[in-house]
């Protein structure tokens, strides 16, 4: 900002707001500061004096809003009304002069509409001046702006995230009387809680920004957080470290200090021993500190963490503190890891019968037996990725979508064998942590440190690997298993999951999915894909309802399994759309391709390669041209069902074909009609787009050869069921109606 | 400072802001709140400021005294100033410099903390106090209690006193706090007073409690707590109210709950607590005291 102007920023149409309160959550203050900007912009410009520049700043106590060259005053207006008809009673002259304002009828114009003349009043009226405009717009802002969650407090009549302490709201230098009950309005505020007590005048944002700065409160936002990583980087490097990468915790410590100082504490050696994840923990969620790793990479003995004070001692006595609170938290985790490793996992899962996992499901030892029930179908019936289900690792990590011929079939009974074994028994202990004090003191570690506990037990290191990976994917961002025991139990954990709480008819509806069940199906999806699986989702849905209905002693459950299935699968599919969507897939493609294939389709990988194909079959110049033809057959086509009421059938009448280019048609047609089918069966998606292409020539040349309107009857309507042939054979491959472009 | 001199120095601070100094509670609870001082006279338009130690059962916390830092039973004290005043803050910052700890030196943050007591049927926005990493206190503007609408909103302060104390002293363990400030072998511990009850109390929580007769106790109280509000008597009826709270607390340190039995048996304490709440304001409506 610059100076050269009236310090009090008289006549440059500046607004500044401060909106100071008692600490206001930091997940909330990003949007509350999007919000009230964008509220004050859009009211600005409703009263038609739209500022030339406004910036939000907002800190633990504080929402600030800065406006530059808001107009003195609205524009002003003209308006222009219509009377009545000259020579009409003077009642009604009188009535419409009082209504505009207007003192006699002199004042008003005469005109002819074409259907009389009227008399006509030009009303202006004067903008209204900003400062006289802003107060109540100010004040709607603040009474508009949402909250997640608000409170009362004594003497105030409106609710806010916490109690306000003050308001400023100067324009040009003068503070606007806003009529906001019970709060403070003026020019003072006060800087930071501790480092500058009492109260300063302003008199514009000049010198607000100024005064503030001096006061120890960084106000802008993006700059704390650019301090604080910088200074995060700063003093690991001191210690010889690097600082772990959190951008989720920076911005929580952003919105937890106005003027942060990044201090270092030591961990106290013994407790590395510990996992590290144990130790991340501990110290992200519990105490919102930034964890170290040495060159190697290896967790280090040290944390760093933002204090809101810059204390005379340099925060020796803070660093102590905060020390000493780690360490009583690290105690509490290593007296976890001696006491839960006196009792191996596999002792522990009979526990799990105490554990309620739904009241209509059992417990958790209930689901266990399910998972492994479900697990042992899930071997035999997925086909991995050859190299996946040798190799274990690695493999399939980067979304591998591959060719079909590189999966081989169910015929390695030797590798089966094994991976029936690793994932039987991993599906076991799977859910074995939870009974442990770790898992009760950190749930957010359940499967990590039950993958500790089975490594110290003795375990297959792949089985505690699947114990580990078998909640995975949990969001987005996080990486689906690969490894072929961790996969079965992952997706066996999702598909019961899925299964059982739409068999008792938890299914998600809006916004409400308790049980987080579109998580799972998403789960599901990004699993095969990621993958590249090959599983039918009908016997896996099928199987994993069996085994539930079998363990919940229902009867008649036969009948109950196909419905269920139908609905699960389209949830899936729903599922699957958005998730392609989302990595940017053409929604009509997808519409296209998954059209025909219903629900009776349930191996996702198969689907998907239908969209594949589509999309370079389209990208192809053969692609485009048919995609005009199929439009121009079908236009026909429905055009003319339409105007005779039904529906015609595709068959052609061979002895009624009676030119060269509707008898290659007719042969062509049935040609690539057979064979699609066959290779649509076989998964060749690109050789029946190829072979739709070969269609193009003898579709061209009987659009230009053959004329459809002819008078023989007879003639017209077998050439009109040959075009409806060339729709029907396209959409035995695809939806070609679903196109757009 | 010892820790009964903090308890001191803080009753003082708070005698001097006008508060009444109560005694505990003589019943068992989990929370500094479910005292009538708090739980009943937040309720209503008079003024009301009360400090007390509170006692706090949490069976489901014991750890046999072998956790320096959870206890089955520990100390809050309690601070309710009705109307909240609008230095709140200021005030509670200024109870901590009375205790020595000077905001300078030091790193305090008041960080979201959304308190809710569904057996209470109460919630207040608030935060909780860190001092140097640790959180020592609660501070809450209860905006319900019993499913009605605080007029006016009060503040609500719980200072974990065994935390604090641990601060101030410097140690590690809770049973090593200096009890009574006496140098030399008069000195008692905190572990000299509690350790034992801590001890029997967490092998009778988890253990022992015999269930059936929690629950036989708990529909005694409920069915006395709805016979005595069906008298108008709000107090006596409070107290079935914090003994049925008390008994379910007990029956889920026994872990014998499904999780909707646990949301039934919370349920239950709330229909209690809410009918109390009623009672009491009923009776000042009548044109009574307030009692």
């Amino acid at each position: 900002m610059t100076s050269d102007h009236d310090p009090n920023g008289a006549g440059r149409g500046e607004l500044l707001l401060e909106v100071l309160s008692e600490e206001i959550p930091a997940r909330m203050q990003r949007r509350a500061i999007g919000n009230l900007t964008e509220l004050l912009r859009d009211k600005l410009a409703a009263a038609e004096i739209a500022p030339a520049a406004i910036h939000g700043y907002v800190t633990p106590r504080r929402l600030v809003v800065v406006a530059e060259g808001i107009p003195a005053a609205q524009p002003d207006r003209t308006e222009e009304r219509r009377g009545p008809r000259v020579g009409a009673p003077q009642a009604a002259i009188n009535g419409f002069l009082g209504s505009a304002g207007v003192a006699s009828v002199e004042e008003c114009e005469i005109r002819d509409t074409g259907r009389g003349a009227f008399y006509f009043a030009i009303v202006r009226r004067p903008g209204r001046p900003s400062a006289e405009v802003l107060p109540e717009l100010v004040k709607g802002t603040i009474d508009e702006l949402p909250w997640p969650k608000s409170m009362r407090w004594p003497g105030a009549a409106m609710r806010w995230v916490r109690p306000l302490t003050s308001i400023i709201c100067l324009y040009d230098g003068e503070s606007l009387p806003l009529a906001i009950d019970g709060i403070p309005i003026g020019r003072s505020s006060r800087g930071h809680r501790f480092l500058s007590p009492g109260e300063f005048c302003v008199a514009g944002a000049d010198e607000y920004l100024e005064k503030l700065q001096h006061a120890y409160v960084i106000l802008d936002p993006d700059r704390r957080r650019e301090l604080i990583r910088a200074d995060l980087d700063r003093r690991a490097a001191e210690l010889g470290l690097r600082v772990t990468p959190d951008p989720g915790l920076l911005d929580e410590v952003t919105g937890l200090a106005e003027f942060p100082v990044v201090l270092a504490g030591a961990i106290d050696p013994d407790f590395m021993t510990l996992p590290p994840e144990v130790l991340q923990t501990a110290m992200r969620t519990h105490q919102k500190y930034f964890s170290c790793v040495d060159h190697d990479g290896r967790a280090a003995p040290h944390f760093l963490f933002v204090a809101n004070n810059l204390a005379e001692d340099g925060g020796k006595a803070i660093a102590a503190g905060n020390e000493r609170v780690l360490r009583a938290r690290l105690a509490d985790a290593r007296f976890f890891w001696d006491q839960d490793r006196k009792v191996p996992l596999a002792r522990r899962v009979t526990a799990l019968k105490q554990r309620v996992y739904h009241d209509k499901l059992g417990s958790v030892y209930d689901k266990v037996c399910r998972m492994e029930a479900l697990a042992a179908f899930l071997v035999e019936d997925i086909r991995f990725p050859y190299h996946s289900l040798v190799t274990s690792a690695e493999a399939g990590v980067q979304g591998n979508r591959s060719d079909p011929a590189a999966f081989r079939g169910n015929d390695e009974h030797e590798d089966k064998g094994e991976l029936g074994k690793l994932a039987d028994r991993a599906a076991h202990l799977a859910k074995a942590d939870l009974s442990t004090g770790m898992v009760g003191e950190f749930p957010e570690l359940q499967g990590v440190i039950g993958r500790y506990y089975a490594l110290a037990d003795g375990e297959d290191p792949r089985v505690a690997e699947a114990i580990a990976e078998h909640y995975k994917p949990v969001g987005p961002k996080d990486i689906c298993p690969s490894a072929p025991a961790s996969v079965i139990v992952a997706l066996t954990d999702k598909i019961d999951t899925l299964t059982t709480f739409f068999a008792i008819g938890e299914k998600p509806t809006g916004s409400r999915d308790p049980y987080a069940l579109r998580r799972a199906a998403l789960g599901i999806i990004r699993v095969i894909l990621e993958d590249g699986l090959r599983i039918s989702l009908k016997s896996a849905f099928t199987k994993a309802a069996e085994v539930f209905y079998l363990q919940q002693g229902v009867s008649h459950w036969q009948e109950r399994v196909p419905p269920l299935y139908a609905e699960l699968m389209s949830f899936v599919i729903e599922r699957l759309k958005v998730h392609l969507r989302e990595e940017g897939v053409r929604h009509d493609l997808i519409a296209a391709g998954f059209a025909q294939a219903g629900t009776a389709e349930s191996d996702i990988v198969h689907l998907l390669s239908r969209v594949a194909a589509l999309q370079t079959f389209l990208d192809t110049g053969d692609g485009a041209s048919l995609l005009i033809a199929y439009r121009r057959a079908s236009n026909i086509v429905a055009i003319e069902d339409r105007k005779e009421g039904f529906a015609r059938s595709s068959d052609v009448d061979p002895s009624q074909l009676r030119e060269a280019g509707e008898q290659a048609l007719a042969i062509r047609l049935d040609h690539v009609g057979s064979l699609a089918g066959v290779l649509i069966a076989n998964e060749r998606f690109e050789e029946a787009m190829a072979e739709l292409a070969r269609l193009r020539p003898s579709v061209d040349e009987f659009f230009d050869k053959v004329t459809v309107n002819t008078d023989d009857a007879n003639l017209r309507e077998n050439r009109l069921r040959l075009l409806a042939r060339i729709r029907d054979t396209m959409n035995r491959i695809a939806d070609f109606s679903q196109i757009e472009g | 400072m010892s820790f009964q001199s903090l308890i001191a120095d803080l009753q003082n601070f708070w005698a001097h802001q006008g508060c009444v100094i109560l005694q505990p509670y003589d019943v068992e609870v989990g929370a500094g709140t479910f005292h009538p001082a708090t739980a009943l006279r937040a309720l209503g338009p008079d003024p009301w400021r009360a400090a007390y130690v509170q006692p706090s059962r949490r069976p489901t916390d014991g750890r046999y005294g072998e956790n320096p830092n959870r206890l089955q039973h520990y100390y809050q004290l309690q601070v309710i100033l009705k109307p909240a005043p609008a230095d709140s803050q200021e005030l509670y910052l200024a109870s901590l410099a009375a205790l020595g700890i000077d905001a300078r030196g030091h790193d305090i943050r008041f960080v979201e903390d959304d308190w809710e007591s569904p057996t209470l049927g109460a919630w207040g926005l608030g935060w909780e106090v860190w001092l140097d990493g640790m959180e020592v206190s609660q501070f809450t503007y209860f905006q319900q209690v019993g499913g009605i609408e605080c007029d006016p909103v009060s503040t609500e302060l719980t200072y974990g006193l065994e935390r604090l104390a641990m601060y101030v002293q410097g140690v590690e363990s809770v049973f090593d706090l200096d009890y009574n400030g006496v140098p030399g072998s008069g000195q008692i511990t905190y572990g000299d007073v509690f350790k034992r009850g801590e001890r029997e109390f967490s092998a009778f929580n988890f253990e022992l409690a015999d269930t059936a007769l929690l629950i036989r106790h708990f529909a005694d109280a409920e069915r006395e707590c709805r016979a005595v509000l069906g008298r108008g008597l709000a107090l006596p009826a409070y107290d079935q109210c914090l003994k049925a709270s008390h008994l379910f607390n007990m029956l889920d340190a026994r872990g014998v709950l499904s999780v909707t039995e646990r949301a039934a048996y919370i349920l239950r304490v709330r229909e209690l607590a809410k009918g109390c709440c009623e009672t009491w304001l009923g009776d000042r409506e009548a044109g009574g005291e307030p009692k």
